[in-house]
């Protein structure tokens, strides 16, 4: 069932269908197979936001440290998803591999190597729920008037042929400080794993 | 509960009694059956109908062969004994005949669809470029008119008075794309429950051969090639037996979350010049994707399990997996400076001139790259000699431990589909996609031709049993490894990827940045390093079948003074 729904969804909103012959691989760029602002579109994207929201919920309200865990790979697969509806399907991968892939294991890492065991269960007291619950809808109430009192613009027109390609030259060329700045920031981030993880040996040898 | 005795339960269900009631069912069974189609021939014929394919194979011709293999089923009862002896004799028969079977109904499904999409492709007048995929405007009368032949299109003959016209009604549904998808979904899946089954199979004989033993030889007759089939069989109607500690919901979660994503990696994985459900622009880092994702399953399943062994293994796993994505990335990216594209199908292009265009052999940095990615790929599935989470001789089952019945297939096919998956990214990106070593050009003029000479080229030159083909000669050499090597501790394991195999994938991804800018496409170094490591992946192929026909001319010998003439196989 769930590998059933998920090729369709990504299937959806992949390519059409490669025909055997006269495929034309000039505009290999994805398009978009729903027409925006039709039915189907909204159904899809209220399914997958839905799901989204519902996963970000229980991550937040579930006392087993790896259910929460689970529900953040929920929420990360959910915001993949659509992205991929949205025929950004580069980023789309890319969440994939950073997001799932890399950040949530890294937790789950940091959840099963530093909690005292795995199968504790975190109880907030009463305070901490009311103080959260008071901050959170306060940051709904304001993002959601921001976002509904701006003007967005026409709902957007097709999605010209954008290839990985285009992206590796904008990020190469317009968009060279900002990559070569992040490039940096990870080699910091590197060195200070590394010089983490050797200082701990050191300790304990000397 | 009443006592069974010894009698009762050594007794087979199968008594005389039994059988004679088997046979008075079918009789009546093939009675009814003829009678029915008999009785719709006649009306068909009355009705001027009886031109119809359709209807003559639904109404007609179908009972009548559900009679004839009633009838078939009360001689095969009568005389058991020798049907079965004769069914044992004929297990290569049977084997061979199932695969050709299926490679032809597959093919046969192809053709279907390719009919389809011209159909539909031809008739809808709505060509905006945000055409919808899952929407369908055929009506049946449309799609009748379609099937008319020329003739009788120019004789101006209604649509319904067609020869196929009832032929438009199974064929309206197929229009739209979200059935045709539903349909090439069940056949990936299906593809991948054979590759595990046959994987199974082709395991346990690996292994018994290396090990100078035979391996399944009974179930099915020749060499025991049903012996995946009955696994599943019994794996299907296990007891579903779990811990009372464990925790529920991940634990039931954890298979499938091994099993779905490679499956869906299957998504954008080309067979073939057409055979792609879909043709991605970033295919490769969505297969790399998938398989990453592979990791969180498994840490879940050790995890869930409540059990301290799990748990070891599940962290080492992700340990493994986790830091074997690297190189394999890296190695990957020296096919694709070659060739610009993330998009899997366009790799097939650049490889089609013969065994020297195949991307392994451009030059010597793609041919470590190609050996890179393949130790890294034997991590990433966990197979040995990195298959310290599943360890068998130190953690009992590793993370699958406490997982047992349908549970463990579905891990096990996880891992079988995922060894098919990286097999398979290896020979499209390194060994030639789905060409065979002869140069396309040679057979361009059997591609346009009819039938039988579109399935000549199939099999010379490019099609996708080659593919399949070459990723299950990865596979097997994946199999091979398993039983031949010993496995490696943790540290090792570290040690190789971090320390040995990542610099090195640096190193070659350097390298063929720097053949890409500096040697001109043409010169004679290109060509000498082009020569070089096609004769050197040559000497290895040709290699491997030398020795593979050794062993197989001397199989008797290997085996040792085992006796095998009375065993039903041999």
């Amino acid at each position: 069932m769930v590998f059933v729904a998920g090729l369709l969804t990504v299937g959806w909103a992949g390519p059409a269908f490669a025909q055997q012959a006269g495929d034309d691989s000039s505009c290999a760029a994805d398009k978009l197979v729903t027409e925006p602002g039709s039915m189907a579109e909204a159904v899809a994207f209220y399914v997958v936001g839905g799901a989204a929201a519902l996963a970000a919920l229980g991550c937040v309200f579930s006392v087993s440290i790896v259910r929460m865990a689970m529900c953040l790979f929920g929420t990360l697969g959910c915001v993949a998803i659509l992205y991929f509806l949205m025929a950004a399907s580069f980023l789309g991968a890319i969440q994939l591999i950073v997001y799932v892939g890399g950040t949530l294991v890294v937790i789950i890492f940091g959840i099963m190597l530093t909690s005292t065991s795995p199968w504790v269960r975190y109880l907030p007291r009463r305070i901490e729920v009311v103080a959260g619950a008071v901050v959170c809808l306060t940051l709904f109430g304001a993002l959601a008037a921001v976002l509904a009192n701006t003007d967005w613009g026409p709902a957007w027109p097709g999605v010209e042929g954008f290839t990985v390609g285009q992206i590796g030259e904008a990020l190469l060329t317009t968009y060279l400080v900002p990559f070569e700045l992040a490039s940096v920031l990870l080699l910091a981030a590197m060195v200070g794993a590394a010089y983490l993880a050797r200082a701990e040996r050191r300790g304990g040898d000397k | 509960m009443a006592e069974l005795t010894a009698q009762q339960v050594i007794a087979s269900p199968w008594t005389p009694e039994l059988r004679r009631r088997g046979v008075r069912l079918l009789w009546l069974w093939a009675g009814l059956l003829a009678a029915v189609g008999l009785l719709c021939c006649g009306g068909l014929v009355a009705r001027g109908r009886g031109g119809d394919p359709v209807l003559m194979c639904l109404l007609v011709v179908g009972p009548l062969a559900m009679a004839g293999a009633a009838m078939c089923c009360v001689a095969i009862i009568r005389h058991h004994r020798v049907v079965a002896r004769i069914l044992l004799k004929m297990g290569l028969p049977i084997f061979v005949g199932a695969v050709a079977g299926a490679v032809v109904l597959v093919w046969a499904c192809s053709l279907l669809l390719d009919f389809v999409e011209n159909m539909v492709a031809g008739q809808d007048s709505a060509a905006t470029a945000l055409r919808t995929a899952y929407g369908g405007e055929l009506t049946v009368a449309q799609i009748q008119s379609y099937l008319l032949s020329d003739q009788q299109r120019a004789a101006g003959v209604a649509g319904a008075g067609g020869r196929w016209a009832t032929a438009a009604y199974p064929l309206w549904p197929l229009q739209f794309g979200l059935v045709r998808d539903l349909l090439l979904a069940f056949g990936v899946l299906a593809f991948v429950a054979i590759t595990g089954a046959f994987g199974i199979w082709w395991e346990r004989k690996v292994a018994g051969r290396i090990q100078s033993r035979l391996g399944p030889m009974r179930v099915g007759g020749w060499h025991g090639w049903a012996q995946g089939i009955a696994d599943g069989l019994k794996l299907i109607q296990k007891e579903d037996v779990y811990l009372a500690q464990a925790d529920r919901p991940t634990y039931k979660l954890a298979p499938y979350l091994v099993f779905v994503p490679v499956l869906v990696g299957f998504m954008p994985l080309p067979f073939g010049s057409g055979w792609v459900f879909r043709d991605l622009d970033v295919a490769l880092i969505f297969v790399l994707a998938m398989v990453g994702i592979d990791v969180i399953g498994v840490i879940l399943g050790g995890w869930a399990s409540h059990n301290k062994w799990s748990l070891l293994g599940a962290m080492r796993e992700a340990c493994q997996m986790v830091s074997y994505e690297i190189p394999m990335g890296m190695s990957l990216l020296v096919p694709v400076m070659t060739v610009g594209t993330l998009k899997l199908t366009e790799f097939a292009a650049v490889q089609s001139g013969g065994f020297h265009t195949w991307l392994a052999f451009s030059h010597p940095f793609a041919l470590v790259a190609a050996v890179i990615y393949f130790i890294a790929s034997l991590a990433s599935c966990k197979r040995a000699p990195f298959d310290l989470p599943e360890a068998e001789s130190e953690l009992v089952g590793g993370f699958h431990t406490e997982y047992s019945g349908f549970r463990w297939a579905v891990f096990f096919f996880g891992e079988y589909a995922a060894m098919f998956v990286v097999s398979g990214l290896a020979v499209i990106l390194f060994f030639g996609a789905w060409h065979s070593g002869l140069p396309v050009g040679w057979g361009a003029g059997l591609r346009e031709g009819p039938l039988w000479q579109q399935a000549l080229y199939g099999l010379l030159f490019s099609g996708p049993l080659w593919f399949i083909a070459k990723a299950y000669a990865l596979l097997y050499v994946q199999l091979w490894l398993r039983w031949t090597l010993p496995r490696i501790r943790i540290d090792q394991v570290m040690y190789a990827c971090i320390q040995v195999l990542l610099p090195l994938a640096m190193l070659v991804l350097l390298g063929s940045t720097l053949w890409g800018l500096l040697v001109p496409p043409g010169g004679w170094l290109a060509l000498a390093a082009n020569v070089l490591c096609t004769v050197a992946g040559a000497t290895l192929v040709i290699g491997f079948i030398v020795i593979a026909a050794y062993g197989f001319i001397n199989r008797r010998r290997l085996v040792g003074t085992l006796v095998v003439d009375h065993l039903p196989g041999s």
